[in-house]
């Protein structure tokens, strides 16, 4: 992966000091901001993305020349307003697109990282994007807002920072990772394992990629983030440009092609190692046990007020997560609001044209904008 | 506003947190945050509702009272709300000990089933009860434990909470409920409005 000549990157020289124990400083984090900061700097917003994300939330992605991720809910006009707010979203360290991450030159031995970058955390990340802050002379953030492990990037954030945020939107997430969550990343990151090319993570240096293996790491993942009725709607038992079985393991269902497609393109964007680490982040992640088994003291100092969203059809973070986080709020007379959206999209509803969820959270920013 | 919302809003005192259980569109809040300059939330099991009260700037939570009660620490509300569904639930008597836990003070409004209407359709027809306030056929009404205002002033004996204040709203005309014209109040009143103690 190079860094391309549109990355933004704040070179962070302040130590950071890792979950792992290691300590890091000199180090690049990239990002990108949206619509302009006002005079107050109190209309800022930082999105924090997903597993495979990255800063580029909308518009173009001037990498991979695609619609950035969140293009649906990001935008002038959209329900996170850069007409209206001002909108950073960093690359998480350990990923591709420009942070820190294990495609990067050791400078101690000048070799590339691979699997001896320090593994990171959920907190790591947060603790690295927080600089952001300072680089632009926020005081405080108008809001914090992510989807998936961006929800857990949220919800560690004002964990770490009470005062740092007036509103937290934790998205489809969870305070603590299931056993199937962490089954799921093991297969995946399993997957890349088994690829030769792989190579114990030093295929950059072989100048290998383990393509087939990230591949299918992806094609696995991607069947969570989609529903079963999502699925039968749109593949059925559809067969994929021919009229009949051919028995034989090429892609007869169109589902199978899909699924291959999504591999592949994958993989021309995603750095194979990133996915181990990013994985192991989430699965490391769990505030509950941060907290000593109550998740209501992680926002015990905090006076932010909270919205918390879940999709009925998202089996990956289910309701019933995401409400264990409105509950800790709940019991600690925290203002939360709480709304589950119906959709039949899956988890991946967040990134998709749903529009109750468009328009709740506009809503929610926009009116608490006014109020706040 | 409904009048049933105006009585409401008068009975409770400025600047206090109130948790509007079934909070619907958010009008009662909305109204209480205007006037009373109260803290307020609210709990309702409609998306289309909540998503109306978010664009309202509410703070709501989609849930149902019966499961969602049970989050809320003791006494964490100085008043709770409780707008003509208690007769919608399982077990009102789980619902308004939980209440009564959660607030320190609810406010219960009941649709009178002793009303002289519901009495005389019942007596003459043969057939449920089809009024203004009682719009649904029995085979797809949410209301399986209608009773009377004599019903809710029983009950407050049999499972022991206080009935601090009593309200009878009849053709928008408000007016106290006592020992001594509970009978008319009973045949007369479309809506019983209670704020009730531990």
């Amino acid at each position: 992966m190079n860094i391309k000549e549109n990355i933004k990157t704040l070179v962070i020289k302040k130590p950071l000091k890792l979950d792992c124990g290691k300590t890091i400083n000199n180090f690049p984090l990239a990002y990108e901001t949206y619509g302009s900061l006002n005079k107050n700097k109190d209309n800022a917003i930082l999105v924090f993305h997903a597993l495979t994300g990255d800063q580029f939330v909308t518009g173009i992605n001037p990498v991979t020349k695609k619609d950035g991720w969140w293009s649906y809910a990001v935008g002038p006009n959209k329900s996170i307003d850069t007409n209206k707010y001002f909108v950073i979203c960093a690359n998480v360290i350990g990923g591709c697109m420009g942070s820190f991450g294990p495609s990067h030159k050791n400078p101690d031995t000048n070799k590339i990282y691979g699997t001896d970058f320090p593994v990171i955390t959920i907190n790591d990340m947060v603790n690295a994007q927080v600089n952001l802050l300072d680089h632009f002379e926020i005081k405080k953030l108008f809001s914090v807002v992510g989807g998936s492990m961006g929800g857990m990037q949220v919800l560690q954030f004002i964990s770490n920072y009470p005062d740092k945020a007036s509103t937290v939107v934790p998205i489809a997430c969870t305070s603590s990772h299931s056993a199937q969550n962490i089954a799921f990343n093991e297969l995946g990151r399993q997957a890349i394992a088994s690829d030769h090319n792989w190579s114990d993570g030093k295929y950059l240096s072989n100048n290998t990629l383990p393509d087939k293996g990230l591949s299918v790491a992806r094609m696995a993942a991607h069947i969570t983030y989609l529903s079963k009725k999502g699925l039968q709607e749109k593949f059925g038992r559809k067969l994929q440009e021919r009229d009949a079985l051919k028995f034989g393991f090429d892609a007869d269902f169109q589902i199978e092609s899909y699924l291959r497609y999504q591999g592949s393109v994958f993989v021309d964007r995603f750095d194979a190692n990133s996915y181990l680490y990013i994985t192991r982040a989430m699965d490391y992640f769990d505030l509950v046990k941060q907290f000593d088994g109550n998740l209501s003291n992680a926002f015990k100092k905090t006076k932010a007020k909270f919205f918390v969203i879940s999709f009925t059809s998202d089996w990956l973070y289910p309701t019933q997560e995401n409400k264990d986080i409105v509950i800790a709020l709940n019991a600690i007379g925290a203002d939360v609001g709480f709304v589950e959206i119906k959709s039949d999209k899956g988890h991946d509803s967040f990134l998709l044209d749903v529009p109750d969820f468009l328009k709740t959270l506009k809503n929610f920013l926009d009116k608490s904008y006014i109020e706040r | 506003m409904k009048t049933e919302y105006k009585i409401i809003v008068d009975l409770i005192e400025e600047k206090t947190r109130v948790l509007d259980v079934g909070c619907d569109d958010g009008t009662l809040m909305e109204s209480l945050k205007k006037n009373k300059n109260v803290d307020a939330r609210g709990i309702e099991i409609s998306k289309d509702k909540v998503q109306t009260c978010v664009s309202k700037g509410l703070t709501v939570i989609e849930g149902n009272a019966e499961l969602d009660l049970k989050q809320f620490p003791n006494d964490s509300f100085d008043y709770v709300v409780l707008g003509q569904t208690l007769q919608a639930f399982v077990n009102p008597e789980i619902v308004i000990k939980e209440l009564l836990r959660v607030g320190r003070k609810a406010i219960i409004t009941i649709p009178n089933f002793g009303h002289w209407k519901v009495r005389l359709n019942l007596l003459i027809k043969g057939t449920m009860p089809i009024t203004e306030s009682l719009p649904n056929d029995w085979y797809n009404t949410p209301n399986i434990h209608m009773c009377t205002i004599k019903d809710f002033v029983k009950f407050s004996k049999i499972i022991n909470f206080k009935i601090f204040k009593s309200l009878a709203l009849t053709n928008k005309n408000i007016s106290n409920i006592n020992n001594s014209n509970l009978f008319y109040k009973n045949l007369f009143a479309e809506l019983g409005i209670f704020l009730i103690e531990k």
